[in-house]
Parts: structure tokens; sequence; C-alpha cells
């Protein structure tokens, strides 16, 4: 990395503002990273130019926003007016949005420049980016003494991969059941997902639209601070926006954490994670009560059902949401069949991948006439139980920790059976389910030398609590690993 | 319950997705296997719980009747595979 591009966007925006170097200094020096990082596939389209334009605006005064001078990565999940949105799948291929996304417009409001949009499983479909329709990101992280290409995770891979190796200081991404933080915890950063509502869901590709929700990722939990601030915010455009002011989390940011109690749920010391998980979980706890907190052990007594109520509701969801690929309106048509109805079957079996289209048959067969009952609304009413969980929960506690992810970074090709790889999620999706916001933070490498994450989980509209913690695991982890550079 | 290939056809045809009988071969012991992980949740006693609608409690806003948004015919076309006159263009659906 060369001296700007391993700066945190604090650093960024504070030298840029001190006249320490220019905006488009910044910029520059990013899009020759990214040019010279093609080999980790984490970019879909680069937008140079966008960079450019952005930083010519914060040079001469006339973008003054609190991300003034800093690009940043989009996922392709997030329509960009004119910009290719292909949320990672053949069916989108070409598709330039008339309109601008409310998370990407509210950054560029905050005067912040587009690198590029950034790769991900087919329509944030998969824990490792392999379900891409362009190819899978490959991950800057190697094992020691190891040339095999590692996932970067997903489906915020190549948003992770990308901050990972310094070809963006900061990236939006997506969290429907951990696709913000397992990638995050993969790649050795930090990423948020704040409570559902806070971000506009307007003008993201959707998936499950009462799970998902947009969040930042970054080097920092300051980072993730600032970009949070930028992307939440009131949007009538969204049934399901908050109409709360947002918080500012990045002044209020402290490490001190007295009278804070931390909570420790049994439940999720599961079998089969690796010794090194539940060893670092345990230095967290450490670390937390050194930050002034009181760990309490907690009960989340339904958390071992989380994992298949989501795998039927956010199926079901994206049954009913990728209903709109008929190959009428955008995306694309196979030609030369007899009706409408083969066109559109035609059309969904070329355009769809076969993790999407495995979904999307479970989602169809739960929400089927016969079956509703004891699937949906079966799911919907345990989601209910596990919401009820983390309501007792947070009587007795201010925040959660836990492992991120059951394992580090795992081979591209490694992972094949559905299942195993939905237990990727495992930690993930309790609290998606019931709409917190949740981070994952660095808290050490394995002894193979990858990086491995914590995971704070807040109540309802208390991203403060989680972000303090998560800079008190930072400030405490001194986690300063950096991939070394092959690409 | 475990899904026949039969039925696999049947949700394919919902699900507007074409697929060869290989295909379908091969995805009835994958949606099986899913299928049965899920049904764990009848271990659970959900008897009198409430199915959750909205995961955070919010009321359901209205808006004033007016439209917000217009003349932009184009721009709504400009993705389409086939437009003609102005309109959406489908394979002919009447002889």
């Amino acid at each position: 990395m060369t001296e700007l591009t391993s700066k945190t966007i604090a650093e960024l925006r504070d030298g840029f503002r001190s006249g320490e170097f220019t905006a488009r200094e910044i910029a520059e020096e990013f899009n020759a990273a990214v040019a010279a990082a093609k080999t980790l596939n984490a970019y879909t389209v680069e937008t140079p130019d966008d960079a450019l334009t952005a930083a010519e605006a914060a040079d001469s005064g006339k973008s003054t926003g609190p991300l003034a001078g800093i690009p940043l990565g989009i996922k392709d999940l997030f329509a960009t007016k004119g910009v290719d949105t292909t949320a990672g799948s053949r069916i989108l291929k070409g598709f330039k949005p008339p309109y601008e996304s409310s998370v990407s417009a509210n950054l560029r409001k905050a005067g912040a420049g587009m690198l590029g949009k950034l790769n991900m499983d087919e329509f944030a479909m998969g824990s490792s980016n392999e379900t891409s329709a362009y190819g899978p990101v490959i991950s800057p992280w190697r094992r020691q003494g190891s040339n095999v290409g590692l996932t970067p995770g997903g489906s915020s891979g190549g948003s992770a991969a990308a901050v990972a190796a310094g070809i963006a200081p900061g990236a939006t991404g997506t969290d429907t059941g951990g696709s913000i933080r397992q990638p995050a915890a993969f790649a050795g950063i930090s990423g948020i997902k704040p409570t559902y509502g806070r971000c506009s869901r307007w003008g993201i590709v959707s998936f499950a639209s009462s799970l998902d929700q947009a969040g930042p990722m970054a080097k920092t939990v300051r980072d993730c601070a600032i970009l949070l601030e930028a992307m939440c915010g009131f949007d009538p455009k969204d049934s399901t926006s908050l109409d709360l002011p947002v918080p500012q989390w990045e002044s209020n940011l402290s490490s001190d954490l007295k009278g804070k109690r931390v909570g420790i749920p049994k439940e999720y010391r599961i079998d089969g994670v690796p010794g090194e998980i539940n060893a670092l979980w345990d230095q967290g706890i450490e670390w937390l009560k050194d930050a002034g907190a009181t760990p309490v052990e907690i009960s989340l007594p339904h958390t071992k059902y989380a994992l298949p109520t989501y795998y039927i509701i956010a199926p079901a969801e994206a049954s009913s949401n990728l209903a709109r690929y008929d190959g009428v309106r955008y995306g694309l048509r196979v030609e030369g069949v007899k009706s409408l109805d083969d066109m559109y079957a035609a059309t969904r079996a070329e355009g769809f991948g076969a993790e999407v289209k495995r979904r999307i048959m479970i989602g169809t067969y739960v929400l089927s006439a016969g079956f509703y009952d004891a699937y949906f609304t079966k799911a919907q009413k345990v989601r209910a139980l596990i919401k009820q969980d983390f309501r007792k929960a947070f009587e007795q506690c201010d925040v959660i920790l836990t492992p991120t992810a059951p394992s580090a970074a795992f081979g591209i090709g490694e992972t094949t059976d559905p299942l195993a790889m939905y237990l990727n999620d495992v930690f993930a999706v309790p609290a998606s389910l019931a709409g917190l916001p949740a981070m994952s933070v660095p808290g050490g490498l394995d002894g193979q030398g990858l990086p491995l994450g914590l995971h704070l989980i807040g109540n309802e509209l208390d991203e403060q609590t989680v972000l303090n913690a998560g800079l008190a695991i930072e400030e405490r982890a001194g986690f300063t690993a950096r991939p070394e550079k092959w690409w | 319950m475990s899904v026949s290939t039969e039925q696999v056809r049947h949700i394919a045809k919902l699900a507007r997705i074409a697929m060869s009988d290989e295909e379908i071969e091969r995805l009835a012991p994958e949606l099986n296997n899913i299928l049965g992980w899920v049904e764990q949740l009848g271990e659970v006693d959900t008897d009198g719980v409430e199915p959750l609608t909205a995961v955070i409690d919010q009321k359901l806003r209205l808006r004033d009747d007016v439209v917000t948004e217009g003349n932009i015919r184009d721009d709504i076309l400009a993705n389409a595979p086939e437009a003609q006159h102005g309109f959406f263009a489908v394979p002919k659906v009447i002889e």
C-alpha cells in the first residue's frame, strides 16, 4: 500500500482538511491501486472519473460535506445512476439504473466519490462470493506459507476484500443474515449493520425485505461511525424507514464502558467451533472487563432455531422479490421461445445461478398452498420467540459479545454442501431476525495467520453502545495485521 | 415431509424457471436436505405465539394521494429488452 491508501477515512478527512494533501491526490492513489488489483476481482465496474469529479468538487471548495475528498467502493447491490448495477447476477447484466439509491445518494451528498462497484454473491445469496456471475472475489489474505486462493466471505466480499487490500478506504455493504459481518471478520476489518430501518432500502436490489439492511465496512470503528452517520436517515420512499434523527455516533465514541453489562450467551458455545475462536471470545470478555464493563451470563434459548427460521423466511421473501425478473422491463430476455410463459421460464433459467434458483425453489415451496402455515407461519412465530429472547436478555445487559463466524476464511471451492455454507452465519443470523444493530471487529489472527472477528449485538437503536464496545476491543486488540501484497 | 421429483417440477413451474429432467433429479435431494433440516422448527412450542410481522415496531405511514414522479416514460423504458411505441413489448399472447 502506498501512503494514502493505507490511511483510515478519519486520517484522510483530517489530512485533506488541514491541507496536508489534496482530494485529487487521494482519488488518484486509490484509482491507481484499484487498476493494479484486478487479480482480486473485487470490482465489477471501475469508475475513476467519478472519484476524480468528487475530488475536484472537494478541492475547489464546492463540496464541504463530512466526506468531502473521500472516495468509496459501492457494493453492486446499490442502484447507481447510469452505472451498471448487476447484484452479481447475469439476469441484470448491463442494467443501468435511471436513479440513485438513497444510501449512495446520501454518501454523495456528504461529498464522497465512487471508485467503482464491488463484486458480491448473486443477489447477496452466499457466504463466500462464489455465487457471483462475475467470478469469485479472491481474498487478499493467504494462509501462512500457502498460495491457495481464499474467499473473502460474503455476500459483501468485494467490499471486504477492497478495504483489506487498500483499494478502497471504506465501502458500503448490505447484511441480510451476516453479509457485512462475516466478510468483515474474514478480511480483518470492521463492519456494522445498524438497526433495521436506519438505512433506507430504497434503490437497494431487494433480497429479503424484512431483513435487508445497509451498513459500512472500513478499517476502524471510527470510520464505520463516520460512514454510518452519512448513510442513515429517514426516507419517505422506504415504508420501513425509521423517522428518527441520526445520532452523532462519531463524536460520542467512547471506549469507557464503566457501568455497562456485557451479555455472554451460553447458547453460542456450540460444537465444532475451533478452540482458537472460543479462546478469542474469552479474550474479548477480558478486554471489555478491562474497559470497565461487567460480564453477565445470559440465555438466548431459541438460538439453535435461528438458522432454520432464516432459511424459511429469507428464501420466501426472495422468491417473491425476485419474481420481478421476467425479461420484460429490464435485464436479460431469452428470445426465440414460443409463448410469454416460455419466455419467462427460459429467461429465469438462464439468468439465475444455482444458489439463487435453489432459494427461489425453497421459497416458492414454503409459500405454496398447503405448506404456508407449516413452514412460513411457523417460522414467523419462532422469529417472534427469537425477538423475545433478545428483549429479555437486554433487561440484563447492554450489549452482547460473541464470535462473528465459526471459522476463519476458507478456500475457494472448499465448501460445496449448501447446508455447510449456511452454517457460516450461525452467530450472525439471530441479530438479523431480531432487527438489531450488530458489528464485527477484528480480534486477532488464527494459527494460520488469518483474521478472526468478534461480534457485538446491541439493543434496538443503540448503535452507540455497539460502536463503543467495538472501540474498546479495537484499542486493546491492537490489530494492525494487513495482508502482504501478492496481487 | 419430503418432496418428490413431480413436486419439484411443479414448484419450478410456479417459480417460472425452466428445468431439465436432469436438473430436477439433482435438485430434489438438495431441497429435501434443506427442508428436512428446517423441519426441526417443529420441536418449538409456538402455541399462542403471534407470528412476527414487523421486526421494529412501526406504524405504516400514509402519504397524500398525489403524483410524486411523472413524465419519465423514456427513463423507465430505457432498460427494457424490447420497447415499442412507448410500451414494454412481450411475445404475442393472443393468436
